[in-house]
């Protein structure tokens, strides 16, 4: 609302506001900011707020780039990108599966476990002489709902804390998988639909397709949006706010299209094209963010992270919705196991072990806050390809896995110190 | 009087072994302000909190406009108008204005938010109550002062047309030019024909804004008063039990 709006106001109403008005702290802008300068100048407060968003991360991920591209002359190759692609996706689809169950300030340690028995019963279920796949890969699903259900009924039923449901489950479950594939046991991936995902590309043309379809419901979207602003009567922000930002992804993608369909196979076979995996992963990522930005339900996610007691007196029903975010994690989190065995081709006892972690410090890194209320599914994809870009570029110089790892650990308290400052920052209670 | 919009007859409570209500009558009329008051620990909030259906009765009877209703949810009293605005402040913080005062109750339109829509509303609830501090709708709540949150708050339960407004000690945590100004909106909804309940400890406020004074005293309400029969030493002596009712009768 603006301040100069001719409304019948007695003389002391008009002094008494003056007097508020000094006491106040700075305001954001104006009502809606509608001038391009005035949405930046809001955007600096923000950021000095404390409202960081992914631009750490982003900036990270564009240092990191910048190092391993002099470092090391196979990193920026259409060949390594498209094997970081593929490399990232499953840790990109556990992080956003793991922004479900952070914004409300819980956590999941269970979720690649919890790929791991869905994926050893996939893989163990269709080899030869097995189940079809699509029946074993709803089998998989069910598994995934099924321990985000029980999940769901332990923390948010009966209050027990999920960091200790899910290490019992993180324990629990590598024994299931023993169970399943037993100690040493090994089983390769057979079904040639689920190998394509993260081993087969698109055709070049089918690329700038992908790239059109996303663009279109991008601008769809906030054409929609600018229609239904001006019908209800609120002001809309200038066309150039939604235009720079689809001017700017608009060119990413083309860079990123253009570059994939460069032929980066041998001499006997051309490779080219975007992976299949991406447009999975976009899918997914787009979906999930419009039932957080724009349904009751994703709303509700944000109230609960942000103060639970608000939100259930608020009519909110808290018990329903953190116990849907746990089914969400878990059933996304099979999703991610099924690329990542797309990509290994093959299950075993320690599949989904190692990489939760690495998950939650995506969703870290990123910028979603541990203390929940903050965060969103693109801060999440971010972040896993920082991770993902430190294990391919550290790699590719000859670093081993312990140093890997440890690079990786160090990102993550680095992030969570943020993420730690930036509520200080933002003036939350502790 | 004319019938009350909200009455409550003989409502109890307890946690546990604690009898905390026992037994109340209270009413509020439209147009009215009504202020509660009693010591630390009366029951004051506990009374409100079964109001607004976040913490039910165990019995006794809840009347609105002479019908007996159930309050076992928000949504309840949210259905009857009931709005109530808590001693702890329920905002989220990490949502900003709009979403904050429409949470709940989101205007949807083809399965999504209709934003627009409620920005233009909360802008008028805004309006209706003349703040102008708040100079955008969409900075996150975390970033306002205590009396731009406590202005959130009363905008909150005013944005759904609201026939029943409880406050619970709006005026606790803050300073003098901003009681002022709470104050001042408490008497506009009353004058808009909202049925105002407000509870402080202040009996200078109290007698500033109220029309009818209900004292509260260990789970019993000890006294009704009409605002021009009383004066502050008597409520004094309701609120720390030395006077009742009972015995002047
Ligand atoms: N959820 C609860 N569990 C147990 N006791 C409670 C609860 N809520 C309030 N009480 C007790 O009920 C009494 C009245 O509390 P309250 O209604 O908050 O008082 P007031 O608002 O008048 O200060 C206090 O003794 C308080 O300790
Ligand atoms: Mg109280």
């Amino acid at each position: 609302m603006s301040g100069d709006s001719a409304d019948v106001t007695s003389q002391s109403d008009v002094a008494r506001t003056a007097a508020r008005e000094s006491d106040a702290p700075t305001l954001l802008g104006k009502g809606v900011e509608n001038s391009p300068l005035e949405h930046g100048r809001a955007y600096l407060q923000r950021l000095r707020g404390g409202e960081m968003g992914a631009l750490p991360a982003i900036g990270g991920l564009l240092v990191l780039f910048v190092i391993f591209h002099f470092a090391n002359d196979l990193f920026t190759t259409p060949r390594n990108m498209a094997n970081l692609i593929t490399q990232a996706a499953p840790l990109v689809v556990l992080g956003m599966a793991l922004v479900f169950v952070l914004l409300l300030g819980e956590i999941d340690l269970s979720a690649g476990v919890t790929f791991g028995v869905a994926m050893a019963v996939f893989v163990k279920y269709t080899q030869p002489d097995g189940l079809s796949w699509p029946v074993a890969l709803l089998l998989s699903l069910g598994i995934g709902f099924t321990i985000g259900f029980v999940i769901g009924f332990f923390v948010a039923r009966i209050g027990v804390p999920s960091f200790v449901v899910t290490l019992g489950l993180f324990l629990g479950l590598q024994g299931v998988i023993l169970m399943i594939i037993g100690a040493g046991g090994t089983y390769r991936l057979i079904p040639e639909p689920i190998k394509a995902i993260q081993n087969s590309n698109l055709a070049p043309w089918e690329g700038w397709a992908l790239l059109a379809l996303v663009l279109a419901i991008l601008v769809g979207v906030a054409m929609w949006d600018r229609v239904r602003r001006s019908r209800a009567g609120a002001p809309n922000p200038s066309i150039w706010i939604p235009m720079v930002k689809l001017i700017a992804i608009a060119a990413v993608g083309v860079a990123f299209v253009l570059f994939l369909n460069i032929d980066r196979g041998g001499v006997n076979r051309a490779i080219q094209g975007v992976p299949i995996v991406v447009p999975f992963v976009l899918a997914i990522g787009m979906v999930g963010t419009y039932v957080l930005d724009r349904t009751r339900f994703g709303r509700y996610m944000y109230a609960i992270g942000g103060n639970r007691e608000a939100a259930r007196r608020s009519g909110v029903n808290v018990t329903l919705i953190k116990w849907s975010a746990f089914v969400i994690c878990s059933s996304l989190a099979v999703v991610a196991g099924l690329l990542f065995v797309s990509r290994v081709g093959s299950a075993d006892a320690s599949t989904g072990r190692e990489i939760v972690l690495s998950g939650v410090a995506a969703a870290v890194v990123g910028g979603v806050s541990l203390f929940g209320g903050r965060g969103r599914l693109m801060h999440a994809a971010v972040g896993a390809l920082v991770i993902a870009t430190i294990e391919n570029g550290l790699g590719l110089l000859g670093f081993s896995a312990g140093a890997t790892l440890a690079v990786s650990g160090g990102v993550l308290i680095l992030a969570a110190t943020v993420d730690a400052l930036a509520r200080r920052r933002s003036g939350a209670v502790t | 009087m004319n019938q009350p919009i909200i009455e409550l007859k003989s409502v109890t409570k307890s946690f546990g072994p604690v009898n905390v209500l026992k037994g109340i009558d209270f009413t509020a009329h439209e147009g009215r302000v009504t202020a509660l008051v009693g010591d630390n620990g009366a029951g004051k909030s506990t009374l409100i909190k079964g109001l607004a259906g976040v913490q039910p009765y165990d019995g006794g009877e809840v009347l609105f406009e002479g019908e007996p209703v159930h309050l076992h949810h928000p949504r309840d009293a949210s259905r009857h108008g009931i709005e109530v605005v808590y001693q702890d402040l329920a905002l989220c913080d990490n949502l900003d204005i709009v979403q904050n005062m429409f949470l709940g109750r989101e205007e949807m339109a083809t399965g999504a938010f209709d934003e627009g829509r409620m920005e233009v509303e909360a802008a008028a609830a805004l309006q209706s109550l003349n703040v102008r501090t708040v100079s955008s709708l969409r900075q996150k709540v975390a970033s306002l002062s205590g009396g731009q949150r406590q202005t959130v708050a009363i905008a909150r339960a005013v944005v759904k047309q609201a026939r029943v407004v409880i406050l619970d000690e709006p005026t606790a945590a803050l300073g003098v030019a901003q009681t002022e100004q709470v104050l001042n909106l408490v008497r506009r909804l009353a004058d808009n024909g909202v049925a105002v309940v407000i509870i402080s400890h202040n009996l200078q406020d109290v007698f500033q804004v109220a029309d009818d004074i209900s004292v509260l005293y260990l789970g019993s309400m000890t006294a009704r008063l009409r605002r021009e029969d009383t004066n502050a030493d008597d409520v004094v002596g309701y609120i720390t039990g030395t006077k009742s009712m009972e015995a002047m009768a």
